[in-house]
């Protein structure tokens, strides 16, 4: 009897905790909706989601998002497209081909790349990088969308590479064993057998990268310029959806504020899309 | 058991929604590290402050001011000379922008809003009362490495408007001017537009948040010109003269130094302030701390 009653309170006890991480995420999502929505039905759904002028504190605001939504798909892209096969490499080789020693290095590294604070890459990227830029390119100035590309293709790698190492392991290594007893040499079964085989888990590690890409502020925001600009090239100084909330949050006021709720809003919807996709793609993982 | 597995089902749900806003939690904690990170140094000096135990006055409790970026270095000072004089007061800033500063103080959440702005007449109207602690000049820097030296605000004007593009057409480098700003919003982006008459006429090459960005940004590129408050202006950077005239104390306070902007202390109008609050608000408006605001950079009025 008296036991049945502990177990009822430590359920009770879970069940609160469990709540309490759900409500967060509810407030969360119910804030955001119910701030971003005002803004939207002012400017108009159209005008703010296609318009391709910002100018929030002019005299005649305008109000258009699509330079910000482009920029963070293309600088996404963009870290997506250097950074998945640069992660994707190193996981294979560390799961499959690196000695233990080299592989240990490999994961301290990566590790450590994970635990480096967003500042740390921004400020490396502005001292470093964006006068890297400007000199290589002979172009006036660095801070561009390139210079946001390479730090978030940096910023990416260690969850691709954890995630994918992780697939790549849990391949049975019964699969590799007939691959090797069938003549194939040890690279044509990491790629033909290991790789197929880990594909989804593979899958998810690119949508965790574009994830973390496209919520990435602070960096990308000491890097990037910040102009308000549509992103017609990479030297260009453009402003993503993230660094639209955070550089004018402090200061804005009004419909501005609300504008930059609704920003949120959609970025919120992104990655909810994300999430909603890697599930799927986690789902799939199990049931093959 | 069906219990158990409706309870883990929802911790693994809930741990999801975690992944899901994990970039968006790293921000948070950025930001209140930081905030702690000023708690902690405002505690460090209340401490410092209270070793010295010269108090005059009874005064106890705490100040809270919040508000403009560029009022740190001022406000920093006062609010660290107050606590040494008065041991038992707590004195908090919290530099979050001019403009939030305006709404916390209508709002209540603290005691004195900063703005480096004059109150717009929609905030007068809401019923609050700005007065001006002392003057700040927004210089005007460039790199070390760039010959040119003066340039006159129509000059200025043009640049910023991208009527004049290279350096070569105001006697320097053959080179593309790079021109470096802050983000909308910003008081002193506000002061040095509405000064220029570029308002939204800009043709910014980079928005950046604060004021050490800028200067950065500007030391790191020999074709770059910004603007930044003069009492945060360092050796980094080179900073130019104004038709002629060099951004300085004398100048910024005979006016012959045009870019400059008033440092407001806000307040609302007819309720009154803690006796603590007050006393540092009468402290720092009084002719006694003007060579600490001196020391800061701005230039004293009172």
């Amino acid at each position: 009897m008296n036991r049945h009653k502990v177990e009822t309170v430590v359920h009770g006890i879970f069940l609160v905790m469990g709540l309490i991480t759900i409500a967060c995420v509810l407030m969360i999502t119910i804030y955001l909706i119910i701030a971003g929505i005002p803004a939207i039905r002012e400017i108009g759904l159209i005008d703010f989601l296609f318009g391709t002028e910002w100018a929030s504190t002019a005299a005649d605001p305008r109000f258009g998002i699509l330079p910000f939504i482009l920029t963070s798909i293309y600088g996404t892209a963009g870290a997506i497209l250097i950074g998945v096969p640069i992660g994707f490499m190193t996981a294979v080789f560390t799961a499959k081909v690196a000695p233990f020693k080299v592989r240990m290095i490999i994961e301290e590294a990566v590790s450590l790349l994970a635990g480096i604070p967003s500042v740390v890459y921004g400020l490396v990227g502005m001292l470093v990088l964006v006068p890297g830029i400007r000199k290589l390119f002979d172009i006036p100035d660095g801070a561009s969308l390139l210079a946001a590309i390479v730090v978030l293709a940096i910023m990416i790698l260690p969850s691709i590479i954890n995630v994918s190492l992780t697939a790549l392991e849990a391949v049975p290594k019964e699969y590799e064993e007939a691959s090797l007893a069938l003549g194939a040499t040890e690279i044509e079964t990491y790629f033909r057998v290991s790789v197929p085989a880990a594909k989804s888990g593979i899958a998810a590690a690119v949508v965790l990268g574009v994830g973390r890409a496209i919520g990435e502020a602070m960096a990308v925001m000491m890097v990037s310029g910040n102009a308000p600009n549509m992103p017609d090239s990479i030297f260009q100084s453009v402003r993503f959806l993230t660094t639209a909330v955070a550089s004018e949050m402090s200061y804005s006021s009004g419909l501005q504020r609300q504008a930059l709720f609704s920003i949120a809003l959609v970025l919120f919807l992104f990655i909810m899309l994300i999430n909603a996709l890697l599930n799927s793609l986690m789902k799939h993982d199990k049931e093959g | 058991m069906k219990k158990s597995i409706a309870i883990i089902a929802a911790a693994v749900l809930a741990m999801g929604a975690l992944t899901a806003c994990g970039s968006s939690a790293e921000e948070t904690t950025a930001a209140a590290t930081e905030a702690a990170s000023t708690a902690a140094e405002a505690e460090a000096e209340t401490e410092a402050a209270a070793e010295e135990t010269e108090a005059a006055e009874e005064i106890s409790g705490a100040v809270a001011t919040d508000g403009s970026t560029s009022m740190e270095s001022v406000i920093g000072i006062l609010g660290e000379s107050f606590m040494q004089e008065n041991p038992d007061v707590t004195f908090t800033y919290n530099p979050t922008g001019s403009g939030s500063g305006i709404t916390a103080v209508q709002e209540g959440r603290c005691d004195i809003g900063l703005s480096s702005r004059a109150l717009k007449d929609e905030e007068t109207e809401a019923g609050l009362k700005g007065e001006t602690l002392c003057l700040d000049g927004i210089a005007m820097i460039v790199n070390p490495e760039n010959p040119v030296a003066d340039l006159s605000i129509d000059q200025i004007a043009k640049i910023y408007t991208g009527e004049i593009t290279n350096w070569s057409e105001v006697g320097g480098n053959d080179e593309e001017i790079v021109l470096i700003g802050r983000e909308a919003g910003s008081g002193t982006r506000d002061g040095f537009e509405s000064i220029t008459g570029t308002e939204d006429l800009c043709q910014y090459r980079q928005e950046l948040t604060s004021t050490g960005d800028v200067i950065t940004t500007v030391s790191q590129n020999p074709a770059a010109i910004g603007y930044a408050s003069l009492a945060s202006v360092s050796d980094q950077v080179k900073t130019l003269t104004v038709d002629g005239v060099e951004p300085t104390e004398d100048t910024v306070r005979d006016g012959s130094y045009t870019i400059q902007r008033p440092f407001v202390m806000v307040t609302v109008d007819g309720q009154a302030l803690s006796a603590q609050a007050q006393a540092f608000y009468d402290y720092a408006m009084s002719s006694e701390v003007a060579d600490l605001i001196a020391q800061a950079g701005a230039v004293a009025i009172h």
